[in-house]
């Protein structure tokens, strides 16, 4: 029964962070209808500068800011270089183009740091476990996780309904043309749009590196994960990306642990492992086929 | 169809257009495009380097997978995200198939029992057809959806058969599948490298005429409807449902073949014919050499497989220039390599 | 590394333009030089060059490129190398499933293979071939003599733990061979798997009363950082893939006391080591793991077979290699009839070193003469 609920905190966890990933990009797709896939990068982006600020300073919490800011400035930066043109244009388009910048960026830090990951460890006053109510140990780290997750979900939560420009978001979510008639200033809506997004994956880049390490490619799984959860939400949707998030990181955690041991019950412990492990990495990516043959839009489609 | 009224639409690669002339610049720079493949490596060859012919093998193939996606993507205005399913599966089955030959083990033992096959032909009629299924299924799905959703499941289904390949140990899983005799043909040597070109070759001709062939049809005309206008198309009576799915199947059918080919000229098939990352590529070779451009793909393989070898002789970053390239041309180039040396279409 | 490309570079234009001469011995390499596992490409490289130079024969020419731990890249690297370059000899690869992928191709094609690394077991048995040489080890060996050494240290209840591929279920049924006992469970993880924080909860609700994993390069530091926060408390045993120095300087402190089985130690007491620790940390300025020592020793293994013959002599040039004529810096190193060595398996402990960084320190030998179970299966 701990080693169940244990499983289900490491989904929780998976999940957090998804959602930090997943709401930059289906903000992003909500307000501007761009579909991104360079949003990786910034994970990546702010994962670098974090263990690169970490080494320099020596403070774990220093490199975390500047991994945050570094990831909004270069976010704001693809905008007003790349992406503002890219906003008119098809679908087909802003796929190539971003997976340009996929290329641009990953090639680019492999040249500048090498191919060699960076090790970046977390603050000594979070690491260590503690017992949990019912007995169970579980690392400080990855409760700090799921904490600054949820506390992230809040304050979207009250930037969009109770903000000047959450109401500017919104009223870009439901009638593109009428926020330039109400005398907003689109073009800069759209680029702090897009380095918040940029910012919230430099966050969860730099978060879990400190678990992982920082390697070049590190966004991509993460990426494809965060485009299956905004899909499944409902793209444009912060409440669908939440849900998601959440759905596919208990999914997918649950699966890979307790499939293989489904099929151990009839195999031997390696072919369980196969079969059981391959099932499980299709499980999230079923449950999307699943749930857009009968909801195309997704679970809590926005607009459109 | 009524010429002038469409012609102030957007670009419309598909349209039925006064024949082309072989002796026009269209029809020179195509000519051009396949004697250049064709001749090079036959000089290549009788020069005595192998690895060259074998470059000119990739390309064609990698060409003729994307003309298939071409087909979704230019004349259909499908974005197929997941074209790498198909290619992969492809590249399986001549895996799978000859590993069981090499075996003497049936690929499949109940209900009936299927012996792996070493003969292409085989595994060619295979691969179409398990392709063709496969892409039924997930076309029949997918195009419920429109926009960013249809690219989004496109892209999930193929990476669950990408992580299915990946985990399924029976095959390799992870570590991929040799093939450690080439499979064979009746009467030639397949392991000839200049023989195994000019099948390569054949197969990417064959998709061409095919191609063109049915963008010559009224079933082109109806799919470059569906794809500019669906509502006039169904106001005609015409459902574009199955006129689309019948072009992504057709489409799945040739990138599969393309792949079965390719797992033949590596001796060699893993899941990284399967990942995003390969459909990222077929796509970009579609839009370098021009999307919808009947010769595209064809312009964009070349440029794409120079790009890599010359780049990748001199630097070991040589994506991070491909990916400039790429911005260049999606930003400011639309029309691709075939833009720019053949012209744009007339009716733009 | 740049230096070595552009003479690569400008050797392949001249064999393309002129005749290749007939004396020179190309060696190609293919090795991992980026992602997470590249610190083995790296150190085989500089250890194999080390050798190279040291030997003074300009006639051999060593060309090197990554591949970037992808099988299909490997293979297609391998296919360069030989209709293009011509090389004589092909070397490098890290991993046993990047191995399977080029070798069994490759000596088929008449060039020969000297493994500075994988030893997957398929290349020990049925599909052993007289131009495969391992000189490093088969996967059981360091993972058997584990086993044997934490029956004898009297562990009744390990877990194990290994990735889901050729070498991962090797190393655990190389372990379970020699450690002739039952064991809690088997868990299989993801090739290239960060987060370890399902198999640590697993490991925790298990009644295990040791640890012994597999988890090479990147692997191997992801998870002994989560391992060290999870506030699980059992010994942990592994070979020397997962404690190379590399590793444990960056898991820290979270390795120390950990026990593992190599073929090699820096502290290894014979005058070839002495000779080889000094002039690696002299030439690259850090301490080298046991993929430089066998790197060194597959580059002395190949100079001593070319003071004898040229590998366009083939049968000469394989008898030469056979021989194992070579100061090893393992001290003693023969080969076995399926041409896998037959070595000394070391017990290396972590503990903390001069400058308060962890390292390893050579604690004894687990098993002598430790021979591979597949040689049987041999037909040569």
């Amino acid at each position: 029964m701990t080693l169940f609920i244990e499983q289900l905190i490491n989904g929780l966890q998976l999940g957090t962070m998804l959602f930090l990933m997943a709401s930059g990009l289906t903000l992003v797709f909500g307000v501007m209808g761009l579909i991104n896939l360079a949003h990786g990068s910034f994970y990546m982006v702010g994962a670098y500068a974090t263990a690169l600020v970490t080494a320099a300073t020596g403070s774990f919490f220093v490199g975390l800011a500047a991994g945050i800011a570094v990831a909004a400035a270069v976010g704001a930066l693809v905008e007003l270089i790349v992406i503002r043109r890219l906003y008119h244009r098809p679908h087909l388009d802003q796929v190539l183009a971003t997976f340009a910048l996929i290329l641009i960026f990953s090639e680019g830090t492999r040249w500048i740091f090498g191919s060699s990951p960076l090790w970046l460890n977390p603050p000594a006053m979070l690491s260590g476990s503690v017992t949990l109510p019912g007995g169970l140990r579980y690392p400080i780290y990855r409760l700090v996780i799921i904490a600054v997750g949820v506390a992230v979900a809040v304050g979207m939560y009250f930037l969009i309904t109770r903000t000047r420009l959450g109401m500017r978001i919104r009223a870009g979510e439901s009638d593109r043309e009428m926020i330039g008639a109400l005398g907003i200033n689109i073009a800069r809506l759209y680029t702090l749009v897009f380095a918040m997004g940029a910012a919230l994956a430099g966050l969860a880049g730099a978060l879990v590196g400190a678990l992982q390490s920082v390697q070049v490619g590190m966004g991509e799984p993460v990426l494809i994960l965060a485009f299956v959860v905004i899909v499944i939400g409902g793209i444009g949707s912060i409440k669908g990306a939440l849900y998601g998030a959440i759905l596919v990181g208990v999914v997918d955690t649950l699966g890979r642990v307790f499939l293989p041991g489904f099929f151990r019950q009839f195999m031997s412990p390696s072919e369980a492992a196969g079969v059981g492990s391959a099932i499980a990495a299709m499980l999230i990516y079923i449950m999307m086929a699943a749930i857009l043959a009968f909801k195309p839009k997704g679970l809590f489609a926005a607009n459109e | 169809m009524n010429k002038s009224n469409t012609s102030t639409l957007a670009p419309q690669p598909g349209l039925p257009t006064p024949a082309a002339s072989w002796y026009d610049r269209k029809g020179l720079v195509q000519i051009g495009l396949l004697a250049f493949l064709l001749l090079a490596p036959l000089a290549l060859y009788f020069l005595g380097h192998i690895y060259y012919v074998n470059l000119a093998s990739r390309i064609t193939l990698i060409a003729m997978a994307a003309v298939g996606l071409n087909l979704a993507i230019g004349y259909g205005g499908m974005v197929s995200f997941g074209h790498a399913a198909y290619f992969g599966l492809g590249g399986y089955v001549a895996g799978i198939s000859a590993y069981h030959a090499f075996d003497f083990t049936p690929v499949i033992g109940w209900p009936i029992a299927i012996p792996g096959s070493d003969s292409m032909l085989v595994i060619w009629l295979a691969a179409i057809l398990l392709c063709g299924l496969l892409a039924l299924v997930i076309g029949a799905i997918s195009l419920r959806t429109t926009g960013v959703y249809f690219i989004m499941i496109t892209l999930a289904f193929a990476q669950m058969m990408y992580y299915f390949a990946n985990s399924w140990p029976t095959y390799g899983g992870e570590d991929g599948l040799p093939i450690f005799l080439r499979n064979g043909l009746p009467w030639v040597d397949t392991n000839d490298a200049l023989t195994f070109f000019l099948i390569c070759f054949g197969g990417l001709v064959l998709s061409l005429a095919i191609t063109s062939r049915i963008m010559k049809s009224r079933f082109g005309a109806a799919l470059t409807m569906a794809r500019l206008n669906d509502t006039r198309l169904a106001t005609a009576g015409v459902s574009p449902y199955p006129i689309r799915l019948v072009a992504f199947v057709i489409s799945a059918m040739i990138t599969g073949l393309a792949g079965a080919l390719y797992a033949d000229l590596n001796g060699f098939v893993s899941p990284s014919m399967l990942s995003w990352h390969m459909s990222g590529e077929l796509m970009v070779i579609v839009i370098l050499g021009g999307v919808g451009r009947l010769y595209g793909p064809l312009a964009g393989a070349l440029l794409f497989v120079m790009m890599e070898t010359l780049l990748g002789g001199m630097t070991e970053y040589w994506q991070l220039f491909l990916g400039l390239v790429l911005l260049f041309v999606v930003l400011f180039a639309k029309h691709g390599v075939m833009g720019w040396l053949a012209g744009r279409e007339r009716h733009e | 590394m740049k230096k070595l490309a552009s003479v690569g570079l400008g050797l392949l234009m001249t064999t393309a333009m002129a005749a290749v001469q007939a004396e020179e011995v190309k060696i190609g390499m293919i090795t991992t030089l980026s992602g997470g596992g590249s610190h083995l490409g790296v150190d085989v490289r500089d250890g194999f060059m080390l050798a190279i130079e040291r030997s003074g024969r300009d006639d051999v020419k060593v060309l090197i490129q990554d591949d970037a731990n992808r099988p299909d890249l490997a293979r297609s690297l391998s296919n360069e190398f030989m209709q293009r370059d011509n090389v004589d000899i092909l070397t490098g690869i890290i991993w046993s499933n990047l191995a399977m992928a080029v070798v069994p191709a490759a000596v088929r094609q008449g060039t020969f293979y000297l493994s500075p690394n994988a030893g997957p077991s398929d290349l020990a048995g049925r599909m052993c071939h007289e131009n495969y040489f391992n000189v490093a080890y088969q996967n059981d060996n360091l993972h058997g003599g584990m086993g044997a050494y934490m029956r004898e240290q009297g562990f009744e209840r390990p877990i194990l733990m290994a990735p889901n591929y050729p070498a991962g279920t090797d190393a655990l049924a190389g372990f379970k061979h020699l450690y002739e006992g039952e064991v809690v469970d088997e868990l299989y993880t993801q090739m290239g798997q960060t987060d370890y924080a399902a198999e640590i909860a697993q490991i925790r609700a298990s009644d295990a009363d040791s640890l012994f994993f597999f988890l090479p390069g990147g692997m191997g530091i992801s998870f002994m950082k989560q391992w060290e926060n999870s506030g699980v408390d059992l010994p942990v045993f592994g070979a020397a893939f997962s404690f190379d120095e590399t590793i444990i300087q960056a898991v820290g402190s979270a390795a120390i006391g950990a026990m593992n089985t190599s073929l090699w130690a820096y502290d290894l007491d014979n005058e070839a080591n002495h000779a080889f620790v000094e002039g690696f940390r002299e030439a690259y300025d850090r301490m080298p793991t046991l993929y430089a020592a066998q790197g060194y020793d597959t580059a002395n293994l190949i100079i001593s077979a070319l003071e004898k013959a040229h590998p366009s002599d083939q049968d000469a040039f394989r008898e030469a290699l056979r021989e194992a004529d070579f100061d090893s810096v393992r001290g003693k190193f023969r080969f076995g009839p399926n041409q896998h060595p037959i070595q000394d398996i070391l017990v290396r402990e972590v503990v903390e070193g001069d400058n308060g960084q962890p390292t390893n320190r050579l604690v004894g030998i687990a098993v002598e003469d430790i021979q591979d179970i597949y040689y049987e299966q041999c037909q040569m």
